[in-house]
């Protein structure tokens, strides 16, 4: 099978791969029809997640065709169309029986501080990910769901990740009516975030990035307030001015360990690896929000120490609230609301691309050329 | 505004807000909101049928945490540690804990030596790494890399010139440690024929 494979920091290629045999009695091969790149696919491709190994293939948002299955799956039959959760969960564990399936503790030998994550580094489990033709899919009993028919296959793809976690960090802001929300970062989380907002009831919603053309969709796509932070010498004053000085309620990094605004903090984690994280986005947020307000952290870290400022955090009182999002769990909610109308995910999707030409879209995606948002890998495709 | 006990009107209100975004507080209620309670113990919710999962196979010593009190009943199969890098990625796991910042130094130290391995790995082979193809920079010239950047006020501008560097110094560095070893090889043996 043809699969995307890491060659180290800044490199991918197109390789002939071996077809994923079943290890387990509960797993399924799936033959994927659509992936995406996901912005944290970004801290691989750049060599900043410990433990990422030249061969992995990544890619932890996909939809396929089940292939094949093991001797105990009873919910899934070959031919079935389904959309795969990022976490790679057992939905037994401590932690799955109390619906926390993004932290499960069955799944990832080389650590226990993260759950697994199809395509992410052996720090999240070292599985192959689905940027290829095939993709081993553990639990397929307990993580795959068959793709509901009305369901396009894009807003599906959508909902493995990007949807599920942006709805999710808008839940963990804890929203009240007419709160003010500020969220940072305008790539797929954060435009997704924005929009759940509303759904939460937010009073405003203020969307902060230093990319005119994501701006712009946050405007169109989130009806949300934009902030080129690039525009002001000090984007924490204008929030304070624009919220009389109080600050926001609530605000949602989702950003995570590859933030611009602070050339130190950027060049000393993104660059030279001295941080887990570059911590620019969340100290905003510490900065931005008001006395007993809310974080809420979507953005992805590595686990190396970060210079946050947890003196201003604590001396505000404030909450924070993150987590890798359980995917699926968001999944029931999530379709009423695309039914309805409300959310249309695909809306973000500015590109489609073969997987044989999964370099230049790494690239595309990360030098953020060709006003990318959101890149799609179609495996079919030449 | 905050001097005071009020809290300042800076929302349009809830009437019209519902009128201009669609779906706008369709999740109010936080019953509604399925993150909410964050824990819910529920085992049957998942579609698990077992109590803990059959055990998949260990084909070779896994490596892992030594937090963990043994290894998981599922693991990912992707790229078994080899060469310096896997010595040094099985030292991490086997000597220090998650919580120890050398076990993840270690583990990026490893990264950079694979690559390094892999790259001379590959030119042994029939597929040799070609940093031009791999690093999709033709895409500059395709998919507008000048136009996406000239006249617009993007702050990752000021560090574009460190992108190079990072991709292009180990090779310049192998390529100079090459020529550095044949020019030495060639001096002994000026010496020796002398």
């Amino acid at each position: 099978m043809r699969a995307m494979v890491y060659r180290g920091p800044y490199k991918v290629r197109v390789e002939e791969k071996d077809v994923p045999p079943i290890e387990h009695p509960n797993d399924a091969i799936i033959r994927v029809t659509l992936a995406a790149i996901c912005g944290s696919d970004l801290h691989l491709y750049h060599g900043m997640m410990p433990d990422t190994r030249v061969g992995m293939t990544f890619g932890h948002e996909f939809i396929g065709v089940v292939e094949q299955v093991g001797s105990s799956v009873q919910n899934l039959t070959r031919g079935d169309r389904v959309m795969v959760p990022f976490n790679v969960y057992c939905g037994s564990c401590f932690y799955c029986a109390r619906g926390l399936y993004s932290n499960c503790h069955n799944v990832n030998p080389n650590a226990t501080a993260v759950g697994g994550i199809y395509g992410y580094s052996h720090t999240c489990g070292g599985y192959d990910g689905g940027q290829s033709e095939y993709v081993r899919v553990p639990f397929a009993d307990v993580g795959p769901s068959v793709i509901p028919e009305w369901l396009d296959e894009e807003d599906a793809l959508l909902c493995t990740d990007a949807l599920a976690t942006g709805y999710f960090g808008a839940q963990l802001g804890d929203i009240a009516e007419g709160d003010t929300v500020v969220v940072f970062g305008a790539g797929p989380v954060g435009l997704f975030a924005a929009k759940s907002s509303w759904l939460m009831g937010a009073g405003r919603v203020i969307v902060i990035d230093h990319l005119e053309y994501r701006l712009e969709m946050a405007r169109a796509f989130a009806h949300a307030e934009t902030y080129n932070f690039a525009e002001y010498d000090d984007i924490v004053v204008e929030l304070k001015k624009s919220t009389g000085f109080l600050g926001a309620d609530v605000a949602i990094d989702a950003v995570g360990a590859e933030a611009d605004g602070n050339f130190i903090q950027h060049v000393t984690s993104a660059k030279f690896k001295l941080q887990g994280g570059s911590p620019v986005a969340l100290n905003w947020a510490i900065d931005t929000v008001r006395k007993g307000g809310t974080i809420s952290v979507m953005g992805a870290y590595g686990p190396v120490f970060s210079a946050v400022k947890f003196g201003d955090a604590v001396n505000k009182g404030l909450t924070l609230r993150m987590n890798q999002c359980p995917a699926k769990r968001q999944w029931p909610r999530l379709f009423e609301h695309i039914r309805a109308g409300y959310l249309k995910p695909s809306d973000i999707v500015t590109h489609r691309i073969p997987l044989e030409h999964i370099a230049e879209g790494y690239h595309i995606f990360s030098a953020k050329l060709d006003d990318c948002i959101k890149p799609l890998i179609v495996p079919s495709a030449r | 505004m905050p001097y005071r006990a009020e809290k300042p009107k800076l929302a349009p209100s809830s009437d019209e807000l519902r009128a201009r975004v669609p779906g706008w507080g369709a999740d109010l209620d936080p019953k509604d909101r399925p993150a909410v309670p964050r824990e819910r113990f529920d085992p049957g919710a998942s579609g698990a049928h077992w109590d803990f999962p059959d055990r998949q196979e260990e084909k070779w010593p896994r490596e892992r945490s030594l937090e963990h009190e043994f290894l998981t009943p599922v693991f990912g199969t992707s790229t078994p540690p080899k060469g310096l890098s896997g010595v040094m990625r099985k030292y991490s796991y086997a000597r220090y804990s998650e919580g120890r910042a050398a076990h993840w130094l270690i583990l990026l130290a490893a990264d950079r030596v694979d690559a390094i391995e892999s790259h001379l790995r590959s030119f042994l082979s029939l597929h040799p790494d070609n940093p031009v193809t791999e690093t999709g920079i033709r895409s500059e010239l395709t998919h507008h890399g000048i136009s996406s950047r000239i006249g617009k006020k993007r702050a990752d501008l000021s560090h574009l010139w460190i992108d190079p560097i990072i991709v292009a110094g180990p090779w310049v560095i192998a390529g100079w440690v090459v020529l550095s070893a044949l020019r030495a090889r060639g001096d002994s043996r000026h010496l020796i024929s002398r």
